[in-house]
């Protein structure tokens, strides 16, 4: 396990929140940010702004250096196909967008399938939702079994279809479930599909080798995973980005434009119209460099003990149900208690300095399957240990207390 | 500081227990249903309207289930226009609403729902039935959401 003395990294610890320290248990959701993230952001601003690509003088090229410097440790990080093949975005719903709407478009047609899990979160569904409906094309949904995981059965009855693309998070940020991306891939490449990973919530939390994947789009998150909101990346094969349409058109995404039509620039900056978020990819490079030197593989061996603990012992609460599969999960602990609602939980656990989500976590299709409205959910990163997962059963029992828990 | 009896005072705590008027209405003549999309919470109001009352009043919620904070406030808002005019439902509803934002304590046990003033994040909650009711009493069909409802 990490130790604690990692907090004094991350300004925002020091908070107290109603008298008491606080206890960030809300990291599928968003992750803090160490100062060395700020300071890299800071120190960008301090010393090396100015637009991108485009100026002749040497501030302009430190700007530039330190952009393209940041999508290099990208690429390393997650062994991206090539350099080229990492596009910058807001985060992992512009990148599915950004297929969706590019890639798409140019290859669904009328009749065509899309294939899509019961477990993706909305961003995943949402925009093949739109494209299917704007091509004529079907949306196939997998469905998920009992204990939270795709059910392989389905996927393969779906694949009969030939989709044209098969989408699906590599880890589910409702269950946890660690999801055999490799091997799904593998099935959907057989059935002639182009396989889209939704990374976000694995990127942070695990070794990520999308060329080991083998998959042909993976979509991350820079805020997830200790960098700034707005950050992200779509990593995708080079072949496929050079075939496809620009997504955003404006400046930077063009070679020569005349009155009538324009050309594009190369890949990657065809799919990065207008002026970058250059502090974002500073930021997040910042974080990739922290999170290497911590190593992904301790951090998924610390945040799955984690999660072990906290649903063991949150499992000796008389009432409480844990979702998601028992083995093959990240740190992400879906629960309830009872019969009290998760965001009566979230409110009572709040006053004890303890942030937990409640809700339907972006996942609506995958709730009603669970027969849930809702659920409250921990989920654990580097700076959490042992302490924090005593204040959340503490906080918990407290909440029965309250309410007076009656069991189903 | 606000302290966590405040917001679940026994009389919600009760009233999310043991909720009142908790039941579709079969001879309702106006009905509305209200959403909450940050939560998902739905809540369906069913009214019998005799003349200029509220004869009859029930709720349900679609969904199976309610925070405590919505459910306890449909209960006693149920509680608190039955067999009241339709003006006078509609003068409470504005208590309670000016009481969330900061306003007077509302009369008789809504005053319960004061607390939820010291935890924004729940004041849809307490707010959601009564737009529903308002909806239904206006005869408006479309479901009304805490998002597109003006006043919070």
């Amino acid at each position: 396990m990490l130790d604690t003395s990692i907090r004094a990294d991350f300004p925002i610890l020091a908070r107290k929140e109603h008298g008491h320290r606080l206890v960030y248990l809300d990291n599928a959701a968003t992750t803090q940010k160490p100062r060395q993230v700020l300071d890299a952001i800071l120190n960008y601003y301090s010393t090396s702004n100015a637009n991108v690509h485009r100026g002749a003088y040497g501030l302009a090229v430190a700007a530039t250096e330190a952009y393209e410097g940041a999508r290099g440790v990208i690429a390393r990080f997650v062994n991206a196909w090539a350099v080229e093949g990492v596009v910058f975005t807001r985060g992992t719903t512009e990148g599915i967008n950004l297929v969706a709407g590019s890639w798409g478009r140019a290859n669904v047609k009328a009749g065509d399938t899309v294939v899509v899990t019961a477990m993706d979160h909305h961003s995943n569904l949402v925009p093949w939702q739109m494209l299917c409906a704007e091509q004529g094309a079907t949306l196939r949904m997998v469905e998920v079994t009992a204990d939270g995981r795709i059910d392989l059965l389905d996927f393969g009855r779906a694949l009969e279809a030939r989709p044209r693309l098969v989408a699906f998070p590599y880890v589910s940020n409702s269950l946890g479930t660690v999801n055999p991306a490799a091997e799904l891939t593998r099935l959907a490449h057989a059935a002639g599909a182009v396989v889209v990973v939704d990374g976000a919530q694995a990127t942070p939390h695990l070794r990520v080798d999308v060329q080991a994947l083998g998959c042909d789009f993976y979509a991350l998150s820079g805020h997830k995973m200790l960098g700034p909101m707005g950050s992200g990346a779509l990593i995708a094969k080079p072949a496929l980005l050079e075939a496809m349409p620009p997504y955003h058109g404006g400046g930077e995404m063009i070679e020569r434009v005349w009155d009538d039509h324009s050309t594009w620039n190369q890949i990657p900056h065809k799919f990065e119209g207008g002026t970058p978020n250059v502090e974002g990819a500073v930021g997040l490079a910042a974080a990739v460099a922290y999170l290497e030197r911590i190593g992904m593989d301790k951090i998924a061996e610390h945040e799955q003990t984690l999660a072990r603990q906290a649903i063991e012992r949150l499992s000796q609460i008389e009432g409480v149900t844990i979702y998601g599969p028992k083995d093959h999960r990240a740190g992400v602990v879906p629960f309830t208690y009872g019969d009290i609602h998760p965001h009566d939980l979230a409110t009572i656990l709040d006053r004890d300095g303890v942030c937990i989500r409640a809700g339907h976590h972006c996942t609506q299709p995958l709730m009603r399957r669970l027969g849930v409205p809702a659920t409250a959910r921990a989920s654990f990163y580097v700076y959490n240990g042992v302490d924090d997962i005593d204040a959340l059963v503490a906080a918990v029992r407290k909440a029965g207390e309250l309410f007076g828990v009656v069991t189903a | 500081m606000s302290d966590l009896g405040d917001l679940y005072q026994q009389t919600i705590l009760d009233h999310n227990r043991n909720p009142r008027n908790f039941r579709r209405l079969e001879k309702a003549n106006r009905t509305a249903e209200g959403h909450n999309p940050n939560c998902g919470d739905r809540i369906k109001v069913f009214v019998q309207l005799a003349g200029d009352t509220i004869n009859d009043i029930g709720f349900q919620m679609p969904d199976g289930a309610g925070c405590a904070i919505s459910k306890a406030s449909a209960s006693l808002m149920t509680t608190a226009v039955k067999g009241k005019p339709v003006a006078e439902a509609e003068t409470l509803f504005q208590a309670f609403r000016d009481m969330l934002s900061g306003g007077p304590i509302a009369p008789g046990k809504l005053a319960a729902f004061g607390g939820v003033r010291a935890f924004p994040a729940r004041v849809k909650c307490a707010n959601l039935a009564w737009h529903a009711l308002h909806a239904a009493l206006r005869n408006e069909s479309d479901p009304v959401t805490t998002e597109s409802a003006r006043d919070f």
